[in-house]
């Protein structure tokens, strides 16, 4: 409990991400709670096609009369449920690969690394599409090729931290009191490497979201649901006579994204040890 | 007395780009329950490889343990399956390292730190092993233990947090600790302090103890024998009182000639001449003989055998017997 008010202490110092942790807050609780006060379905034609913002329709209707702020909405849930995960897995897949990697070394760390710089040399959005295109799009592929192209840079992190903690002498004496590796990669090293790797996991929500709003952009995401990037990708026909259209949920990315990057500086700035000299 | 450890031909090489190191070759001692031995070198000599090497704690990465055997409690730990080496490591074997700043987890209470082991080990409930936990940093004279549980190591000084250690080390009951250098970090008062838990601890537990040190006043301190090691070999070994009342071994002599300035008189520290000869050029005979006053030719052209000297006192030097000249 004290360790969190201590880290509150220092996230505060950055007014910045303050202000991003509010915005996201207010973004998530729309997310959660949106779609239960304004139940309108997105993919519902309640009005004429593309009314501009008025009582009736706060934010307006699409091309095809559908309600934008449901959309926006029920976006949110999609936009971020996808961002969430797919940093998740990475994250989660990363640690593992780069846990393993940076604490065996040798050949181990050889093959494994070798492997994330096969992924790191492919352009992720070109093989996010490849393996959407070889899957049927649906929230779940969409996930999954997204985590799939991001956790090079999770793995590449997580080895550097084991590789740095591996010789330290704590391990060596974690290792003299009888841990297995298991043990001391899961419950000394992991909580050491934490902070680092919670920042990137934070930042790597924001580019989640931005691959997800590029793919169904293009339309490779779940046709079912929608999500701000596919509203875009429909506004952007009538690009010249309502610029709301992909404006409203181009600035919802925008904004989301921008909150959290500010939230994942904030958490650099308050977690790693190196910028605490202030 | 029964023999608690015994270590015969233990070989170390570290490889490297240059070809193999021997850190060390051909080392053997034995030890006795509850006895106090000191390894005694200047640094390089393998006092430290040794000491990892008998529970297989040289990475793997970086070194190689060629040959030997390690019979501990009627077991050789260089031949046990991974399992079984990690319930004698801690519970059987317990360790203290160097540098107490860096051997404690920067992101755990000590509390934690020291109940782990225990519910590892024991398999003790959560409460329990935290009793327990305050009971071993009152052990080892921590003021305030309930206090002290909840802090991190950063909280703590130099001198407290190799207490921590130590109470750590002997938290499962070890019947042999090894401390690898425990007061080098440590201020001149606080070393004293801690050496004197080192050695009541070992008194009350029965707990054996290998003590590797340059320091030698600090062996002079708490141990029963010594073994001097130079360049990867053991070159003296005998009681604390034969080696340094009749040290063997000219090198052995040459360092507690160094050792003993205080009494040296002219305002000049003495010092051996020369340095440790280059793991990657050892001289083919005896590795001290080109700093040696007393060499002769065959101790450059033939690794002298350990000859014992009077029962339990040997060095590895060709003068042994013959009159020191």
């Amino acid at each position: 409990m004290t360790a969190l008010v201590a880290f509150w202490r220092k996230y505060r110092r950055n007014r910045a991400a303050v202000a991003g942790l509010a915005m996201l807050v207010v973004v998530l609780l729309a997310a959660i709670f949106g779609p239960l006060v304004y139940p309108t379905d997105p993919f519902d034609m309640v009005g004429r096609p593309s009314s501009p913002p008025s009582a009736r329709f706060v934010l307006g209707t699409d091309v095809s009369g559908r309600d934008m702020l449901a959309g926006l909405l029920h976006g949110a849930r999609v936009s971020l449920m996808i961002g969430i995960l797919a940093s998740l897995g990475a994250t989660l897949f990363g640690l593992i690969v780069g846990a393993i990697a940076g604490y065996y070394g040798r050949a181990v760390d050889t093959i494994l690394m070798r492997c994330t710089d096969f992924f790191l040399t492919i352009p992720s959005f070109i093989l996010a599409i490849v393996i959407i295109a070889i899957f049927r799009p649906s929230v779940a592929t969409v996930t999954l090729a997204i985590a799939a192209v991001s956790w090079p840079q999770v793995a590449r992190l997580a080895r550097a931290e084991f590789i740095a903690h591996r010789d330290r002498e704590y391990v060596l004496a974690c290792r003299a009191l009888g841990m297995s590796d298991f043990e001391i990669i899961t419950r000394q090293i992991l909580p050491n490497a934490l902070p680092s790797l919670l920042v990137v996991s934070s930042l790597l929500v924001a580019t989640s979201i931005l691959t997800e709003s590029g793919l169904s952009f293009l339309g490779l995401s779940d046709p079912n649901v929608i999500s701000w990037g596919y509203m875009v990708g429909v506004g952007r026909t009538v690009l010249r006579v309502a610029w709301w259209m992909p404006a409203i949920p181009g600035i919802a990315i925008l904004l989301t994204v921008l909150c959290i990057n500010l939230v994942g500086e904030g958490l650099n700035e308050a977690l790693n040890p190196r910028l605490q000299r202030r | 007395m029964s023999a608690l450890l015994q270590v015969e031909g233990l070989s170390v090489r570290f490889p490297t780009t240059r070809g193999d190191v021997a850190a060390l070759e051909d080392f053997s001692f034995e030890m006795r329950e509850g006895e106090t031995v000191a390894l005694v070198g200047e640094s390089g000599s393998g006092k430290s490889t040794a000491a990892l090497a008998l529970s297989r704690l040289i990475p793997e990465s970086t070194g190689r343990v060629i040959s030997g055997r390690v019979m501990f409690e009627g077991r050789d730990l260089l031949a046990l399956p991974v399992h079984d080496l990690r319930e004698v490591r801690g519970r059987r074997i317990g360790m203290i390292f160097q540098d107490p700043m860096m051997a404690l987890n920067p992101v755990f209470t000590i509390g934690w730190q020291l109940a782990e082991p225990l519910r590892q080990h024991f398999g003790l409930s959560q409460r329990a092993a935290r009793d327990r936990a305050v009971e071993l940093l009152g052990q080892v004279a921590i003021p305030a233990p309930e206090q002290r549980i909840d802090q991190y190591p950063h909280n703590l000084s130099g001198g407290m947090r190799q207490r921590v250690m130590i109470a750590m080390a002997l938290a499962c009951r070890p019947s042999l600790l090894i401390a690898d250098e425990p007061t080098t970090a440590l201020d001149v008062t606080v070393q004293a302090q801690v050496l004197s838990l080192i050695k009541t601890l070992k008194d009350e537990l029965g707990t054996a103890v290998l003590l590797i040190t340059h320091d030698l006043a600090v062996v002079w301190e708490i141990a029963q024998r010594v073994i001097v090691m130079y360049a990867g070999r053991k070159v003296e070994e005998g009681t604390a009182a034969d080696v340094f009342d009749d040290p063997q071994h000219p090198y052995a002599r040459e360092l507690l000639r160094a050792a003993a300035f205080a009494s040296g008189g002219d305002g000049r520290l003495p010092e051996i001449p020369g340095t440790v000869p280059s793991p990657f050029d050892m001289p083919p005979g005896c590795r001290f003989a080109p700093r040696c006053a007393s060499a002769r030719e065959i101790c450059r052209a033939v690794l002298p055998p350990l000859k014992s000297s009077a029962p339990g006192h040997a060095a590895a030097c060709v003068l042994v017997g013959s009159a020191v000249p």
